[in-house]
């Protein structure tokens, strides 16, 4: 399913954040939004996801995201990870997945316990690489695996779009090789959407590339175009280059 | 089951005897009285452990729930000892005989159950309807919560002629047509008390352990991340806040024949506070916390009443401050950290683990939390 954004605006007293933003985000490819600080990258998953106010539109299956609340959107397919993993410290692995697999059971069965790992959410330790912490409460995790456990909670819930917010920052080279490889294994069926820094890791793995900048898109194009793009070099580079 | 999952059930199973077998067997019917009295502020205090401990919602305003439960009761008492189109004998004191016409459908002791159950049900959901839906929390629900409290005493004070006033209602004679002085009916009153409470603490292992409790736990320590997995959290704390109203109520009502009176003072801010204070003492987000902790609250003041006349409070306060600088988990906690930090010991644990270890690992600024950034 693709995501429409079209003539996307955000502001916040004022300043505007995000200043006409038309994107189209297709299923099957990896989509890495970068840009530098302060270009709006994150302001735009905010939108899309309810957190922040935004006009315009995004259409996704004939609703508007922008007109729908939080939890809401996330029942549509749209789900979101955030820059510091926020996972529930106090809970296990399997109770945090298990959480996110609510989404798709009645309500009345939150009366009844749960008994072991339901299918869904021990396939996903699988591919997450966790179910060997499985019982680990959440908080003791390492900055990597949090981040992995984020990627899966949007898994268990089949999440068709995910926006993942710099889901590599604070990784060690293998963790960035191994969520790199995680993101391609993924991708196929689903709308994947990455805010990066790292160029290196766009290069290797994005299918597509938008460049941002003071809340405008400047550019969109693969790793190669984008780098060739006198634009985006003097963003990045400043005047003097 | 593992040991594991039974370790709560042992706890219960120890307060169950102490309850049912120990306490009739030494205990003389005065104190066995007061215990009663204490099992009915534990109820209570079993829905705030419920609300706070699991659901982090600082419920300063219980009294309110457990006001609403007990002067429903007090009233059919009240007109079941007048006897059918009676009038309750305060009345003829200070008004003019008649029975008000909002006071009428009491008579029934089915609709006064009812009452006790649903109507706190109905205002904790309107509330929370309104105070959750809107992301009110923390700070500001604690002083709403309590404003309702206080709102609610001074509105019972007012109307003397229909409630009572600062006298409240007393001298009650029977208990669904078994007389309140008989010796053996007190006893079954105290048996019902420990045994609502025992149930309701059963129910509380069932719900923590289901589904439902994860996700509370969850809503507690991550309300914002919740909303983005697909649940309103409002919703979740509702149904935690109604819980937590109606097991008040039950407590309210239970109190009364067995106190024999309820006035504002059982229902007002200082009454709420003191719900509170034993939950806080027991351990609010443990199984058997909140219970114990009542008991022992409403132990230690009535022996220091008793000892001391007139310094309840002021120990009380003490308590507050010490149990939250040196024990904010409670006696669960020192039980805890005798065992070790299992899984097991998740019932019985009082700080959130989560809150401790962020303490110890300060973010840098630049990773904003989602609560943060829904506060932007």
């Amino acid at each position: 399913m693709t995501l429409t954004v079209n003539d996307l605006r955000v502001e916040f007293d004022g300043f505007v954040a995000i200043d006409g933003v038309s994107l189209t985000l297709e299923p099957g490819r990896l989509h890495f939004l970068i840009g530098p600080n302060g270009a709006g990258k994150t302001t735009l998953v905010d939108a899309l996801t309810g957190l922040a106010k935004g006009s315009g539109e995004a259409r996704y299956r004939t609703r508007d995201l922008l007109a729908l609340a939080s939890h809401r959107i996330t029942r549509l397919g749209v789900g979101r990870t955030f820059q510091t993993a926020t996972v529930f410290e106090e809970l296990s692995v399997l109770q945090n997945l298990d959480i996110a697999a609510g989404v798709h059971r009645a309500r009345w069965r939150l009366m009844l316990p749960r008994r072991g790992a339901p299918e869904r959410v021990a396939e996903v330790m699988e591919t997450v690489g966790l179910t060997e912490l499985a019982d680990r409460p959440a908080g003791v995790l390492s900055h990597g695996q949090k981040q992995w456990l984020e990627i899966g909670m949007l898994l268990v819930q089949d999440s068709s779009v995910m926006l993942l917010d710099e889901p590599v920052a604070g990784m060690s080279a293998e963790e960035r090789e191994e969520t790199g490889e995680l993101l391609r294994r993924i991708s196929p069926g689903r709308t994947v959407v990455v805010i990066e820094h790292d160029m290196d890791f766009v290069r290797r793995f994005a299918d597509v590339v938008t460049v941002l900048h003071a809340g405008k898109v400047i550019a969109e194009g693969t790793a190669a175009e984008i780098r060739e793009d006198a634009q985006v070099q003097l963003v990045y580079l400043g005047e003097d280059a | 089951m593992s040991m594991k999952k039974l370790s709560p059930y042992v706890g219960w199973l120890l307060l169950a005897v102490a309850l049912l077998v120990l306490a009739p067997a030494v205990l003389s019917d005065f104190r066995l009285g007061l215990l009663a009295k204490y099992c009915c502020y534990a109820i209570a205090a079993v829905g705030i452990g419920l609300a706070w401990g699991r659901g982090g919602m600082l419920v300063l305003g219980q009294g309110l729930y457990f006001g609403i439960g007990a002067y429903a009761m007090a009233m059919h008492l009240k007109l079941a000892d007048a006897g059918p189109g009676g009038v309750p004998d305060f009345m003829a004191l200070y008004g003019d005989a008649t029975v008000p016409g909002w006071w009428e459908p009491l008579r029934s002791g089915a609709f006064a159950v009812v009452v006790i159950l649903v109507l706190p049900a109905l205002v904790a959901g309107l509330l929370g309807l309104a105070v959750f839906k809107r992301r009110i929390k923390g700070a500001y629900f604690a002083i709403l919560s309590q404003a309702l409290a206080a709102a609610f005493a001074i509105l019972l004070v007012g109307q003397v002629k229909t409630t009572g006033g600062a006298n409240g209602l007393n001298n009650f004679q029977g208990f669904f047509g078994y007389a309140l002085f008989d010796p053996a009916n007190k006893r079954m009153l105290y048996f019902i008390a420990a045994g609502i409470l025992l149930v309701s603490i059963l129910a509380m292992a069932w719900l923590y352990r289901s589904r439902f409790g994860e996700l509370l736990v969850a809503v507690r320590d991550g309300e914002e991340r919740v909303r983005f997995l697909g649940t309103d959290p409002a919703n979740v704390k509702l149904a935690a806040y109604v819980i937590a109203a109606v097991l008040a109520s039950i407590g309210g009502a239970l109190f009364v024949p067995i106190a024999g009176i309820v006035s504002p003072d059982d229902v007002g801010v200082v009454a709420s506070i003191g719900l509170l204070a034993g939950v806080a003492l027991g351990g609010r987000a443990s199984l058997l916390g909140p219970a114990v902790g009542a008991l022992l609250v409403g132990y230690a003041e009535t022996s220091l009443s008793e000892a001391f006349p007139g310094s309840w409070s002021y120990f009380q306060g003490a308590l507050f401050v010490l149990v939250i600088l040196l024990l904010p988990g409670g006696l669960a906690q020192l039980l805890n950290a005798r065992r070790g930090n299992s899984v097991s010991s998740r019932f019985l644990r009082g700080v959130p683990r989560g809150k401790q270890a962020q303490a110890e690992l300060p973010r840098s600024a630049s990773e904003a939390a989602p609560e943060e950034a829904a506060a932007r």
